[in-house]
């Protein structure tokens, strides 16, 4: 058996252990930890398929951007964990037939008579062959529309959030002291100019109370 | 290094540049002057779809044109369908002036979302390669997710944008699978080098079969069909009634354009397969959308499942084309103007149906409940007319243009010897007809519970009595409609 070989299989076991451990862990925390396990055992898959440019983005991108982040977001936020196993064991029989089902017409069709090393064999690439310059020469060139749209995605997800976190109050009550400071007369105080009241109005009402 | 790349040609994707570039002065326009102009946003959103329409009808030449390395398709059928989802937006977004007004949510982050929502349509309609369909997808459900939940004071809407964003990732992911088993079993992403692998017979079948189910599961969830349609009703009513009409209208030619381009112009060798599983789908949607829309009290929640089984009739329609085994192109293209026939006349009748319920709509008060419909003739004798209209056209009531639709799809269905299923069809299209017809008594016999004057602004209208006169003619001249409908796909395929 060969070195990477049992690299394969290390990453694999370790990958398979840790995403069900995702699944199945009490603690949300230690649910995203579990998931930075198999993300850097992804990696480590893709190391060995000469993909790494993605491996590397992969534990820096999702590893040290996304999941720091999504563990912060799980550490505020007060999960209740007893609620949310609610009902765990009367949908598994349902769940896990499925997924076994699946896992099973998976292993079936995925085998390596398909997939195997003489159907896709693997490319003996020189040493100073480089990943990420084959990456983005078709990144920039054959798949410059795809790569257009993937942008034009993120700012759908930038204008999306702000929308939606985004909040003004109207009822804070704040001192603004460069307004305090600016405020002409004009703006507390108004003058009005109005025509004195006639004095027939009070004659008429003497009159009228004369009668009454 | 770059010896070999050629500049793609950007004239056949003048509209989505357009659009995109538009968006960008919205965006400006929107932060400087948004809160002094409050309907510039808007206008200047429809200025931006008109702008497209002219756009596509200029650069329209027939022709099938490849670009951005085969990335991107511009055919009549793309040009057809785009100047339809062109139309369909610009009714959603006058009709949903008021709407948006009354409930404080005409921002400009609304018609940002509707530019690109019609974005990722476009590039839906004219996508030729699967990384293309999925972004593009991507692109419109990610936008929609965000609308749903634009009213966050709201807890239905925000519980049916989780709901819907939960299970649309999970059909992009199976769509996404299945992609990437049939790149696995042809070695190509483009939609016509598959087609090209499959015809010379290089690739294993047992793959792309498995690829195959997939890739109908993730299709079925957009269009909403029986075993993936639990996200539609929750969705449909839970989001403002201004983004259901969107959801219900346009976005339906999309998910039509992805289906015809995948599973038609991809895995056309696989016919057989797939139109085994969309007859089942078929059958389902028409018959559980008709069977649970008459347990509703809530309109908008009548009109999800209707749409269900609507999208069941239209894929009668797609899984008739290839009989036995024998491509006839006569039967194929029949089979498939027939289904697109019938998806542009569902996006009629959803915006008209849609329409209604947001011109009875007022600030505070929702329309969305049957009752709502009572005594409407008593109010408006006119607009009565025109859900009558609308209804008896979804009812498939002969001379309107549902009926024309439901009709071209069976006359397909039993061509190709699907006769005990079109015969189910009409049974439960009988059924549905109950519900539909439930309104027009709802309306015409009843008390009115709500006696407020309906205080919709003219635009709205006017265009909405366009709508119920459009549904009414092109149910008088089908042909005019139908024979569009098969020169685009004649001239397409």
């Amino acid at each position: 058996m060969e070195l990477k070989t049992i690299l394969f299989y290390l990453f694999a076991v370790i990958m398979v252990f840790a995403a069900l451990r995702v699944v199945t862990a009490r603690n949300p925390v230690h649910a995203v930890l579990f998931l930075v396990l198999a993300f850097f055992n992804a990696a480590g898959l893709w190391m060995l398929l000469q993909a790494e440019f993605l491996s590397i983005m992969l534990v820096m991108v999702y590893v040290g951007a996304v999941m720091v982040l999504f563990l912060f977001v799980v550490m505020m936020l007060d999960i209740n964990i007893e609620q949310m196993r609610k009902g765990f064991w009367t949908h598994l029989p349902l769940g896990a037939g499925v997924g076994l089902l699946m896992v099973a017409e998976m292993a079936v069709v995925l085998s390596g008579r398909y997939f195997g090393l003489q159907n896709f064999p693997p490319q003996n690439l020189p040493a100073n062959h480089s990943n990420t310059k084959e990456l983005a020469r078709v990144m920039f060139t054959d798949y410059v529309y795809p790569f257009e749209l993937a942008s034009v995605i993120l700012l759908v997800a930038v204008i999306a959030a702000v929308m939606l976190t985004q909040r003004t109050r109207k009822d804070t009550k704040g001192m603004h002291p460069n307004d305090q400071i600016a405020v002409k007369r004009n703006d507390r105080l108004r003058i009005v100019r109005m025509v004195s009241e006639p004095p027939e109005v009070q004659a008429v009402d003497a009159k009228a109370e004369e009668k009454s | 290094m770059l010896n070999n790349f050629v500049m793609p040609d950007l004239y056949p994707a003048a509209p989505e540049i357009f659009l995109l570039c538009m968006s960008f002065l919205v965006l400006f326009v929107d932060l400087i002057f948004g809160a002094t102009h409050r309907g510039l946003a808007a206008l200047l959103t429809v200025v931006t779809l008109l702008g497209c329409a002219a756009i596509t009808i200029v650069t329209a030449d027939g022709h099938t044109a490849l670009t951005f390395s085969n990335m991107f398709v511009d055919d009549l059928l793309a040009d057809f369908l785009k100047l339809v989802t062109y139309l369909a937006v610009i009714v959603v977004l006058v009709y949903s002036r008021q709407y948006l007004a009354d409930r404080g949510l005409d921002r400009g982050e609304f018609y940002l979302l509707v530019l690109y929502a019609t974005l990722g349509m476009m590039v839906m309609i004219s996508a030729a390669n699967f990384v293309t369909i999925y972004l593009g997808l991507e692109l419109l459900s990610l936008s929609l997710y965000a609308l749903v939940a634009i009213d966050r004071n709201a807890s239905r809407a925000t519980e049916a944008a989780m709901k819907y964003f939960v299970l649309g990732a999970m059909a992009s992911g199976l769509l996404l699978y299945g992609m990437s088993m049939i790149y696995g079993a042809t070695g190509s992403l483009e939609i016509g080098g598959v087609a090209q692998a499959m015809h010379h017979g290089q690739s294993d079948k047992t793959i792309l079969v498995f690829g195959l189910v997939f890739l109908v599961a993730g299709v079925a969830f957009k269009l909403g069909l029986v075993p993936f349609h639990m996200w539609i009703p929750d969705v449909y009513h839970g989001a403002p009634t201004a983004v259901t009409l969107l959801i219900g209208s346009a976005p339906k030619l999309a998910a039509f354009a992805m289906t015809l381009r995948l599973l038609v112009y991809g895995l056309f060798g696989l016919a057989d397969d797939w139109q085994k599983m969309l007859l089942l789908m078929a059958v389902l949607s028409i018959g559980l959308g008709n069977l649970a829309a008459i347990a509703q009290t809530n309109i908008k929640r009548m009109l999800a499942y209707s749409t269900i089984s609507h999208m069941g009739f239209m894929i009668l329609g797609l899984m008739s084309g290839v009989v036995g085994g024998v491509v006839d192109p006569f039967t194929a293209v029949n089979a498939y103007s027939s289904a697109l026939y019938y998806t542009v006349a569902y996006v009629l009748m959803s915006l008209g149906a849609f329409g209604m319920v947001l011109l009875l709509s007022r600030a505070g008060y929702e329309a969305e409940n049957l009752d709502d419909f009572r005594g409407l003739n008593q109010r408006s004798p006119w607009f009565a007319a025109v859900m009558l209209v609308i209804m008896f056209s979804m009812a498939g009531i002969p001379f309107f243009v549902g009926f024309f639709a439901k009709f071209a799809v069976l006359l397909a269905a039993i061509k190709a010897g699907y006769t005990v299923v079109a015969v189910v069809a009409v049974m439960f299209s009988l059924v549905g007809a109950f519900y539909y017809l439930r309104v027009v008594k709802l309306m015409y016999f009843d008390a009115p519970v709500d006696s407020a004057p309906i205080t919709a602004p003219m635009d709205m209208r006017i265009l909405l009595s366009i709508n119920g006169v459009a549904v009414a003619a092109f149910g008088l001249f089908p042909d005019a409609l139908m024979s569009l409908c098969t020169t685009t796909l004649l001239r397409s395929l």
